[in-house]
């Protein structure tokens, strides 16, 4: 647990030592990166990866999941070159807790997060209401049948962008709870797992991890989609970030071009999430 | 002199086991310990609401999931695993038993992702198909436990009713018992202690599994009331939400392995004692056993 970042400046200067030696080898096209955090984001960080270096055999970049929250924190202490985030960054977070130096944000994605039922349930539409109601247990029934509520754990990047955009009041600055007797699972596949195998299950992952083993929900009559997305109909979006110490690294701003770049985004968009540019 | 070089080289080697045991407790009371202080011991044990970004660190209802499936996994693997151990020790001939024991033994080197997996494609939508709710429950969660701790049970608990002289046996035969009431009243009461140590080496394994546990028992955070309830025992909460942890957080899941560690050091001194009470008694009582 603790061995999962460095907790010594040693450590920390070390990392930092290798990082610096790799990147002044003097060529732009060589060396090493390390993307570290949501395992939300990191499917298609790998595949981004993979056609960067497929482009530039010199590069190796390695791919970590672990959590949004680790992603930050690994890229604030250095372990990472880049921390890759599910989630808005916290204030406490984006200045780090007694450093100095504010982290930088790259937005590189959108995505929308479905509601997903079992194939076989009656449901297609559901309020945001009815959502609030059933993932804070005030119910556990739509329309008579029984649900399964399945969440994410406490942390993940998915859950913190679920609870901001579905679980806060209308009419207050609070949001209510996931809650405690929702089942509990620690991946979108794990959720999904349980939403194609059991009839009442209800649950919600990265849209991009929809496939054809479960249904999503329209929210509000909305359905999930990359349009409905993309023109902002559809409610339940988060960011994905790339998390930066700084912007002096040429590998991994060069990297980080690609990303953005529309052969990048095209490659993402294809699996399901939505480039960058087409909102706002 | 050679000898002795050797055998400060084995010291050595068994001080490196016991250094790293200690520097494993140290670690975790060091990280762990801070954040009891914080919250208060008694608020960390008894708070029924974990919600780490809200600043809540409550792990009552997984010290209760904890003790639920560690009795249900007694309940199904102790009765099992004894009148396992009674047919292997009591009932088939050394040969078969060569055959068997070994076998069962094999039941440990299962790894525990595989119990899990075997619980999630089949065990899981038993329960939910014959008893309804969502499968992930206190009950698949005991079953997998069950049959896990099922190899220490029988291995020990064999050993023991093996190590029973058959004096005893043959005493009890020519009183005119039954094969029966020799095994139940004379054998079984004899290797008590054993096998009560093995029941307690059991509890041991199930308290502190953690990969099936978390596939099978659905990782809800509430009290469970009933069988069909999903639960969160300790190890999983550590296990499930390290990845994300950071900050307090990530020291109320060593504080949460505190509350382990003390629990699995409690059994595990309980054993020692014992089996060491055993075999003063047994020493004693050698004629006196009915």
């Amino acid at each position: 647990m603790g061995f999962r970042y460095p907790k010594f400046p040693v450590l920390a200067l070390f990392t930092a030592l290798i990082c610096l030696s790799l990147s002044s080898c003097g060529r732009n096209h060589a060396g090493k990166i390390i993307l570290a955090g949501s395992t939300s984001v990191q499917p298609f960080a790998e595949l981004w990866a993979d056609a960067y270096t497929a482009k530039h055999p010199g590069v190796k970049i390695t791919v970590q999941g672990g959590g949004s929250s680790s992603g930050i924190e690994s890229a604030l202490t250095g372990t990472s070159d880049i921390g890759t985030s599910s989630r808005e960054l916290k204030p406490e977070e984006e200045f780090g807790a007694g450093e100095k130096v504010k982290l930088q944000k790259v937005p590189v994605a959108f995505d929308g997060i479905a509601v997903i039922v079992n194939v076989k349930s009656p449901l297609t539409n559901i309020s945001k209401e009815q959502l609030r109601e059933l993932f804070s247990g005030h119910t556990n029934r739509i329309d008579n049948r029984p649900l399964t509520v399945v969440t994410r754990e406490e942390g993940s990047g998915t859950r913190t962008s679920f609870q901001e955009s579905v679980m806060r009041l209308p009419d207050s600055k609070t949001t209510e709870r996931i809650s405690n007797s929702a089942l509990v699972q620690d991946s979108n596949g794990a959720i999904r797992e349980i939403v194609a195998e059991d009839p009442n299950a209800i649950g919600y992952i990265s849209l991009g991890l929809v496939d054809k083993r479960v249904k999503t929900l329209s929210i509000d009559n909305i359905p999930p989609t990359v349009a409905t997305v993309k023109n902002e109909k559809y409610k339940i979006v988060r960011r994905f970030l790339f998390v930066l110490k700084n912007r002096n690294n040429p590998l991994s701003e060069d990297f980080i071009k690609f990303c953005l770049s529309p052969e990048g985004q095209n490659l993402i968009a294809k699996k399901g999430l939505i480039k960058i540019n087409d909102t706002q | 002199m050679k000898r002795n070089v050797a055998g400060k080289v084995l010291l050595l080697i068994a001080l490196s086991s016991i250094a790293s045991l200690a520097a494993i407790t140290f670690f975790i009371f060091k990280e762990g310990l801070p954040l009891i202080f914080k919250v208060g011991l008694v608020k960390f044990l008894t708070g029924r609401e974990w919600s780490p970004s809200s600043g809540e660190f409550g792990i009552l209802p997984m010290i209760f999931s904890s003790v639920w499936i560690t009795l249900g996994a007694l309940v199904i693997g102790v009765p099992t695993g004894i009148s396992c151990a009674v047919f292997l020790a009591e009932i088939i001939g050394d040969k078969t038993r060569k055959i068997l024991k070994p076998a069962i033994e094999l039941l440990a080197g299962i790894p525990s992702v595989v119990y899990g997996f075997i619980g999630v494609v089949i065990l899981v939508p038993f329960i939910r198909e014959t008893f309804g709710g969502p499968g992930f429950s206190l009950l698949a969660g005991s079953i997998i436990l069950g049959i896990m701790i099922l190899p220490t049970i029988i291995s020990i608990s064999t050993d023991s009713l093996k190590a029973v002289p058959n004096s005893f046996r043959e005493a009890a035969i020519s009183m005119g018992a039954t094969r029966w009431q020799t095994t139940i009243f004379v054998t079984l009461r004899a290797a008590r202690t054993g096998i009560l140590a093995s029941v307690i080496l059991g509890m041991g394994r199930a308290i502190g599994e953690t990969m099936a546990v978390i596939m099978v028992a659905g990782n809800a955070l509430n009290i469970p009331h009933s069988p069909l309830d999903p639960i969160r025992p300790l190890t999983s909460n550590i296990a499930l939400e390290m990845g994300y942890a950071t900050g307090d957080h990530q020291k109320a899941l060593f504080a949460t392995g505190i509350v382990l560690f003390v629990f699995i050091m409690i059994l595990n001194v309980t054993a020692t004692g014992v089996s060491r009470l055993g075999l003063k008694t047994e020493s004693l009582s050698g004629g006196r056993v009915k």
